[in-house]
This record gives structure tokens, sequence and C-alpha cells, in this order.
């Protein structure tokens, strides 16, 4: 389609841009490549020499490892079922003729705009604790005993955390998606007497399938690497240390760099087959 | 597709949906509610919490604590510049990838995508002395350098989607005109571009603006933005929870209100090619 | 570039010595515990005397290690002051990181600081930080509740009293717990009670071959005690209670007895926000009859990472932070009871101290632990409430993570003591030990 002309121009813009591009992205990864093959000790005397894979063998065979993956895909899939079987249900209902949409729209959105850290500090105190919470008073209020969210439901407090933030990006690309619904096709389907679920069913879920991938898509990309959440609630306590976290407490906690990166390889490997599994069953979803 | 419906279908509507925003909203609220109070009010049960004096003591406190202004200062900052400098960047290559695409540039965009997913933690030492080497440790340039680079990924692939929306015939209908190369960048191409970059802008600022990993680790003194301000008042000797209600409600009432003016933009934006 | 630094250094030197105001502005790291926030507040009269400006960076305790931790070892040359403890002191001086403070000025009397902090703030007999203020850990308890439950505290009281008293104070109807204890993961939290605690009942982290020792029975012992008691007379979800909110029980009357760090006693008897500020006693942390006690020993050190440009003037406002004279400009300020205590013997020979209800105790409790024999069995780490060995930190952390686990009842006692055995061999093992 595009002519010879405006081929050899794109190139000539694509080159430099895509090369620095790489090479920045290139650099981190790289380090981390490096790193992963040293003893890389600071308390003790910083980088020394050449260790082969000990350090790919000893973060695999911890027996933190396995548990770690398992937590990283439970709250990425809590999350993501969450933000998306809310977000389809909140978008429906934005979608409906209503008094004050936009006041609405702004009260739903706000928990984006929130710093993480700021999110995990007010839900682990403010709310979630067992004593002076919010929960803590609701609860006794009715005679019941406080739950101890954080140590009892660990996992589910986080991703109820997490999925709070995540929740209103979900919901306005689920919002702009279902707004950009033929009004004709479903008045249609309306006056064929097709009952409301079924045109959920059948219209609308199909339409929002694009929608959906993308919302998993990013989504997946920012919760493989979410710390400042755990870091402020649960310091990886009580089960709820990810990936991210093991490998935090590997290279600062423990100050073992090269075991560390070893670990960001193997985090890097884990998100390339979440990536490639996601492609598989909705990446054809994008080519449409 | 909105459709008329009945009154009483509209309130039922109406009700359902502000319960359920207000739901949402509520931790927010309760900060703000709690930043009023003094300490010992702040722990109490809600309904004392509610009746009890206002006061305006923690932000007091926190004001005369820390140097807000200089916080709020780096945060607009590298925020700001962080985002401009990866839109300078991500433009061209997200545009070639769009009007040019190759059998490889789904791959490439995947790829760089899941370097997003590289911890940033494994990184530290070598990044850290990076900065030392060329002394930009504790400055605003490094950081806006660094967050850009994190959220790169992110801008190249929202501004693929939009350009990509834009029709190649209308380019190859202006070049039949006889429209000149810079004049199709200029007035045909760039008011086509412009909302998909606004909302890009938008996103990138929130996030590096959020940001507490690097922000945190690579300043001291100098450069340290909003989240290092958080960070000493979460969790002192005593009771804290107005101080650190004051504390956030400082630091995300800036990103709040600009989310919420420019909430059309965003919205508008905030498709990542979904919507077709 | 180090002759830039060797010139700059000693023209600093030069100007120092004729007394000419040589204006510098210093980057302290600091942690967002309340004496330091007063210091801060306090930094004008520094000013004032010396002319050096200060720029502070106040983070919470967590974010305040990892970021010099990375600074240090990178000598990133970000702070020209970092507060540190008991802790990093030692292993940072061994590596040559720190500026030796061994020539402070007469009158600045560093003879007059407490030989338990001064000896744990060396390494090789040379003091590499100055103590800000020394803790060691003590009983708090509500002599109230004590009278109620017809029993007297002794001043060096036994585990065994402690328990029984523990679970005839607890009244769960009026939301009182008979003892309040940390819980909470991490090394320097729950981790560090339990590590003093155990040491007390005979058990020790490494044998003299640095192998793990949590398949002892003292170790076994000690972590069913604790979570016995804890289980009969502790709050409801100690597992995640660290200092903070033991504190934060305590004020609100909900704690019949409290073990924890002794600069706890200014808060816990501070009338403005203790609402049991006139029912506390005070006394040894417990033992077990084993001669050893239960009590640790901890200080906030103020430390000049080597390579400084400001070396100098660091210096004096080091000497000006942990003086007599800062204490003297609190106490005219804030009071006796809020000085920062622990770190000068001269503070326990004042007469206006002495009338400070916990002072005697404090005194008492800090002079009871020593770091280089702090069990019962000989172990070949310094250190009471930790071993100090760069590895610790990061293996005591998840150490302390699985028994917050047991704490909140996911795992047993032995599964836990199970985990941390192997967790501990295998880090040992990673850094060569064995």
């Amino acid at each position: 389609m595009a002519t010879q002309h405006s081929r050899s121009i794109a190139r000539l813009m694509i080159a430099p841009a895509t090369i620095l591009l790489l090479g920045w992205m290139l650099v981190p990864l790289t380090m981390t490549l490096y790193f992963s093959f040293r003893k890389y000790l600071p308390l003790r005397g910083g980088d020394l020499g050449w260790v082969g894979f000990d350090n790919y063998v000893r973060f695999i065979s911890s027996s933190s490892f396995w548990p770690a993956v398992a937590t990283t895909l439970i709250i990425v899939g809590g999350v993501l079922f969450i933000t998306v079987v809310i977000g389809i249900l909140l978008a429906l209902l934005l979608d409906q003729p209503l008094w004050g949409q936009g006041v609405v729209r702004i009260l739903v959105i706000a928990p984006f705009f929130v710093m993480p850290t700021v999110s995990g500090l007010v839900w682990k105190n403010m709310f979630m604790d067992p004593v002076n919470g919010f929960f803590a008073h609701m609860w006794r209020a009715f005679g019941a005993e406080p739950i101890q969210w954080l140590s009892q439901a660990s996992l589910p407090s986080l991703v109820m955390i997490v999925s709070w933030q995540w929740l209103p990006f979900a919901t306005l690309i689920l919002l702009t998606a279902i707004q950009s619904l033929d009004s004709e096709q479903l008045e249609a389907a309306e006056m064929d007497g097709a009952k409301p679920l079924r045109r959920f069913w059948h219209i609308i879920l199909p339409h929002l399938a694009r929608a959906i991938t993308v919302v998993v898509l990013i989504q997946t990309i920012f919760l493989l690497s979410i710390f400042a959440e755990i870091f402020v609630t649960t310091a990886g306590a009580f089960g709820t240390k990810t990936l991210t976290y093991l490998i935090f407490q590997r290279v600062l906690e423990s100050q073992n760099v090269g075991l560390g990166s070893a670990g960001g390889v193997y985090a890097i490997i884990l998100a390339n087959i979440v990536a490639i599994f996601l492609m598989r069953i909705v990446g054809k979803n994008l080519d449409k | 597709m909105a459709r008329a419906v009945t009154p009483r279908r509209k309130l039922f509507n109406t009700l359902l949906a502000w319960a359920v925003g207000m739901i949402i909203f509520f931790p927010i609220f309760w900060i703000f509610v709690l930043s009023f109070k003094t300490e010992g009010d702040a722990i109490s049960t809600p309904l004392e919490v509610l009746t009890s004096a206002w006061t305006l003591e923690s932000y007091a406190v926190v004001q005369d604590r820390s140097d807000y202004f200089k916080h709020f200062t780096n945060s607009v900052i590298i925020a700001v510049g962080s985002t401009l400098l990866g839109v300078l960047v991500a433009v061209p290559a997200a545009w070639s990838m769009a009007f040019v695409p190759s059998k490889r540039t789904r791959g490439i965009l995947m790829w760089m995508l899941s370097t997003k997913m590289l911890p940033a933690v494994g990184v530290l030492y070598p990044i850290y002395l990076l900065f030392i080497e060329m002394g930009l440790l504790d400055s605003r340039t490094g950081l806006v350098i660094v967050l850009m680079l994190i959220n790169l990924p992110i801008i190249v692939w929202m501004l693929y989607t939009y350009f990509r929306e834009i029709p190649v015939e209308i380019l190859e209908a202006a070049r039949m005109d006889g429209a000149s190369l810079r004049s199709e960048l200029l007035y045909v191409l760039t008011p086509m571009a412009i909302p998909g970059i606004a909302s890009t802008v938008l996103l990138n600022v929130i996030l590096a603006w959020n940001e507490a990993f690097w922000t945190l680790n690579l300043t001291a003194a100098k450069a340290a933005p909003l989240t290092a301000f958080i960070a000493s008042y979460s969790s002192p000797e005593g009771l804290f929870y107005a101080k650190l209600s004051a504390a956030s409600v400082m630091a995300i009432t800036p990103i709040l209100i600009m989310g919420w003016f420019s909430q059309k933009q965003l919205v508008r934006g905030l498709t990542f090619g979904a919507v077709k | 570039m180090r002759f830039n630094k060797l010139i700059s250094a000693a023209a600093a030197a030069t100007l120092m010595a004729s007394g000419v105001a040589y204006a510098e502005t210093l980057t302290i790291a600091t942690v967002n515990n309340g004496d330091m926030i007063r210091m801060q507040g306090l930094t004008d009269d520094f000013t004032a005397k010396t002319g050096h400006k200060v720029e502070w960076v106040t983070l919470e305790e967590n974010v305040l290690r990892q970021r010099v931790t990375t600074d240090i070892t990178t000598k990133g040359g970000a702070f020209d002051i970092m507060t540190i403890g008991m802790y990093e002191t030692p292993i940072w001086g061994k590596n040559g990181w720190l500026v030796p403070l061994d020539d402070l000025s007469a009158e600045y009397n560093a003879a007059d600081i407490l030989p338990a902090m001064s000896g744990g703030l060396s390494y090789n007999g040379t003091m590499f930080a100055a103590p800000f203020y020394g803790e060691s850990s003590m009983i708090m308890y509500r002599a109230d509740l004590m009278k109620k439950a017809g029993l007297t505290m002794p001043d060096a009281p036994s585990w065994s009293f402690i328990a029984k008293a523990a679970r005839e104070m607890t009244d769960r109807d009026n939301d009182i717990n008979g003892i309040c204890l940390r819980g909470k993961a991490g090394w320097g939290e729950g981790g560090a009670f339990i590590t003093a605690m155990s040491n007390s009942f005979g058990a020790r982290w490494f044998d003299e071959n640095w192998n793990a020792q949590f398949d002892s029975r003292e170790w076994s012992d000690t972590l069913n005690f604790f979570v016995n008691m804890m289980t009969d007379a502790g709050p409801a979800g100690y597992a995640t209670n660290g200092f903070n909110e033991n504190l934060s029980l305590f004020q609100q009357g909900k704690c019949g007895m409290w073990i924890d760090a002794t600069v706890a006693a200014s808060f816990v008897t501070n009338p403005k926000d203790s609402t049991v500020a006139d029912k506390v006693g005070f006394a040894l942390a417990p033992d077990n009859g084993m001669g050893v006690r239960s009590n640790w020993l901890w200080a906030w050190a103020l430390a000049i990472p080597a390579g400084t440009q400001k070396e100098a003037a660091a210096k004096q406002f080091i000497e000006w932070a942990t003086s007599n004279g800062y204490i003297d400009l609190v106490a005219s300020k804030e009071g006796w009871a809020n000085v920062p205590p622990g770190a000068r013997t001269s503070l326990y020979e004042n007469a206006n101290y002495k009338k400070v209800p916990f002072a005697q105790m404090t005194l008492d409790s800090i002079l009871s632990a020593d770091p280089n024999n702090s069990t019962v069995d000989p172990s070949p780490y310094v250190g009471v409430q930790f071993a100090a060995i760069p590895e610790f930190a990061g293996i005591a952390t998840e150490v302390s993570q699985e028994f917050s686990a047991a704490y909140a009842g996911q795992q047993t006692v032995a599964e836990a003591l199970a985990k941390a055995q192997a967790l501990t061999n295998d880090a040992m093992e990673a850094a060569g030990y064995r």
C-alpha cells in the first residue's frame, strides 16, 4: 500500500529511535544477565568473579522459589479476574442513562491516581488494622471479632488492595468499548425479543473481547512486578512473597546481587511464558 | 448506546451507580477526613471520627517537618520531564511501526513490553553505580532519564495503537493532492495524532508521579519527590494516622485534580487500541 | 579527584582550626523515630553555632536501611551522615567504609559514652559511629492490673512468673491482654525479640561451626513457650504487631505487660499520648534461670561515610547531636524525660535525670546485656538480638517470616523451625561459611 518513497522515509525515521530505544532497554537486561553469572556480594567486597550457573541453580532450588511463583500467579490471576468481571459490570452500569454520570465516573476512576505506596499504607493501617482499622470498628459494631486481614487472609487482602487500584483502568477501557457498540444492533436484538442475558452473551461480550484482551495484557505487565503494595503491607510475610519480592529480598536484604540477578532472568522468562500463553489464548483478538 | 429508559429504571441505575462509586471512592474520602483530625480521634470508631472536632493540626505538623513544596516541584519536573522526553523518543518509532509494519513489528512490541516485567530491584546496584559514575545521583536529570526508560515501552505501545488507527488512505489522498511531506506531517497527521499523544502524556505523567522504587532509591535531599516525602510518615513511633493521612492527601491531591480535570482526554485516549 | 578532596579537607581543617566559619550543607539520612524528629526540629541551634546548614532525609526504618546500604556499598556519597545501628556499624567499619571517630574534641568527652554503647559501635577498638540514643529492652507493666491480679512484680522476674502473671491479668471482656509482644516479621522487629528471648532459653543461632541451631530443643522450647503464652494472654493478631502497634495498644490501656525497647518508657509515661501514664512500672526483662536475661542491646548512631568531602563539618554535627550539650538543650525545651537516653554515663549521674521513673531500670537493662557473650552455649558471633555478619539481616528476615506464619496459625511451630533451619543453612552455605 505504502509507496516506495514513504517506506524509505519510514525506515529513516524508525532507525535512530528504535536503535536508541532497544539500546536503552538492553542496558538493564544485559547488566542483569552479566551479574547473574557473577558472585556479587556488596557487603563482602563487591564483584568476586565468575560462578557459572551457580546463582541460577541456587535461586531455583531455594524452598521459597516455587511458592513465590505460585503466589505471583495467584495475585495476577486474582486481580485480573476481579477487575475484569467487576469492570464489565461497572461499565455496563455506567453506560446506562443516569443522573450525575460525570461525578460517578470521577469517583470510580479516583483510585487509579493514588500512589501504590499510599494505597498500601492506607489500606493496611486505616482499614485492615485489626485494632484501630475501619473494618475492625465495623466488625466490632456488629459484635463480631475483627478479621486479621493481613495475616490470616493475607493473599485475598492483597488481591483486594491491588484490584481496587486497577479497577478504574479496566472499567474505563471496557466502558469506552461498550460505548462504541452499535446501538442499532442492540435495539434490533431487543425487538427480536432477545433476553438481556442473551443480549449480553451474544452481542456485548463478543464485542468486548478485544478490550478485555487489552486490559488483561496491560495489567499483567504491571501486576507481575508489583512491589510497593507488598513492601508496605506484609513485607513478604504470610505467603505473600512474589517472585519480584523474592528478588528484592535476595538483592537488598541478603545483599546478594548475583543471586538476585539470576532471579531477575527467571522473572523475565516467567513473564514471557505468561505473555506467550496470553497471546495464544487472546492474542488473535488484537489482529481483528 | 445510551437509550431512553423509564424514569424508575433511571432512578434505580442512578442510586446503584452512586452507591458503587462511593464505595470505591470511600478510602480516599476517609483519608481526607482523618487528615483533619487529631491523632487521638483518628483511631476512634468511625462515628466518633465524624463527630469529633476538625483541626488543621496534622497539616501544620507536616508542613513544619518537611519541605512539601520542594518535593512537589521535584515530582512535577520528574513526571512531566520524563513523559515529554519519552514521547519525543517514541513518536518516530511508533510512527514507523504503525505505517510501515513488518513481520517483526508485533514481536518487537511484545518484547518491549516484556522488558517492563524485569524487576527493577535486580538492576539497582548496576544502575546506582552508573549514576555515581555519571554524577547523576540525587539529580532530577537522572530520574527523568530512568523514568523515561521505564515507561518507554508503554508510551511506544500506546502511540502505536493510535497511529495505526489513522487511515493510510488519508495520507495517500493528501499526497495525490500534491502535499509535500512537510505539510503532510503538519496539516494532516499531526491534528489526527494530537488526541492520542495527549492521552499518552496524561497516563504517563500519572505513572511517573506514582513510581516509588527508583524515585526513592536514587535520590537523597535535592531531587527527592513526593514518594520520599511519604516514606518519612509511614509507621513512625506513636500514633500516626492523622499525619500519614495529611501527608497522603498532600501527595495525591495534585495528580487527582489533574486526573479529574483531564478525564475526558484520558478516557478517550485510554483504549490501547481496544476499540475499533 | 582524590587530590581535590585532600585539598578541600585540608582547607576545611585549617579553617576550622582558625575558627573561621566555613559554611557547608550537610545531607543527613535518618529514621523517622520521635527522638530524631525532635533533633530535626532543633537543627537551628546547630546552624547558629557552626554556620553549617543541614538537609534532612527522614525515612521509615526499612526504607532507610535499604537506602543507606546501597549508598555505602557503592560509595555513592549521597549522604554526609547516616543514621545506622549496632548491627551495621562493625560490619561497615571492618570494610573501611566509615570515618573513624577517634579524634573527637576533648570537650565532647568520648570517654563519657556508656562502654556498652561505644563497644557495640566499634570495630577492633575504634569507634565508627556515635550513639544518638541507646536502648535495651525491659518489662513495662501496669501496676494497677498487677495489684488487681494479686501479684507483685519482682525487679528481675523469670519467664514462668511472666507467663503466669500474663494469664491472670488477661481480661478479654474488658479488652485487656495480659501481655503484648512483637510477632511482626522482620529481623529488627519480631526477629529481634524472639532472638533475645531465645538467649535466655539457652538457644543460639549458630554453633561454633556456623551450623544453624533451629533443630535444637532450646529453640523449640522458646517458640512453643512464646506461642502458648501469646495464645492465652496476647492480643488478637499479634503476628503483625511490632513496636509501634504494641506501643499504641499499651497507651490505650489494652496491655497488662509489654516487653520492649527501653525508649518506649518515655512514650508510655507521657500523659499527652498515654492513657495509663501514671500506672506504669518497670522491671528487668525475664530470664529462665540459665544466667542470661532476654533483653537486647541496640543504639541508633550517627556515622560518616568514608570519602565525604564534608568530614570536618559532619564531625561537628555528630559532636553537637550526641553531646551532653544537646541533652541539656532538649531537657530545657521538653523536660528531662524526653532527652535521648542510654548513650552517656553522666546522664545517669545527673540528679535531675535520676528523678525520671525509668532511668535506673533503663541503665540496669543496658548494663545487663553483653553482645560478646549473649548465649548460654558458646557462639561464634557478636550481638545479642542479631549476629553481626553481613548475611544475618537477610536470613533473619526470612526466618522471622516463618515464625510469624506460625504465630498466625498458618503452620506449626515445628514446621516453622524446620523451614528456618533449612533456609539458614542454605544461605550460610551460599555465603561460604559451611
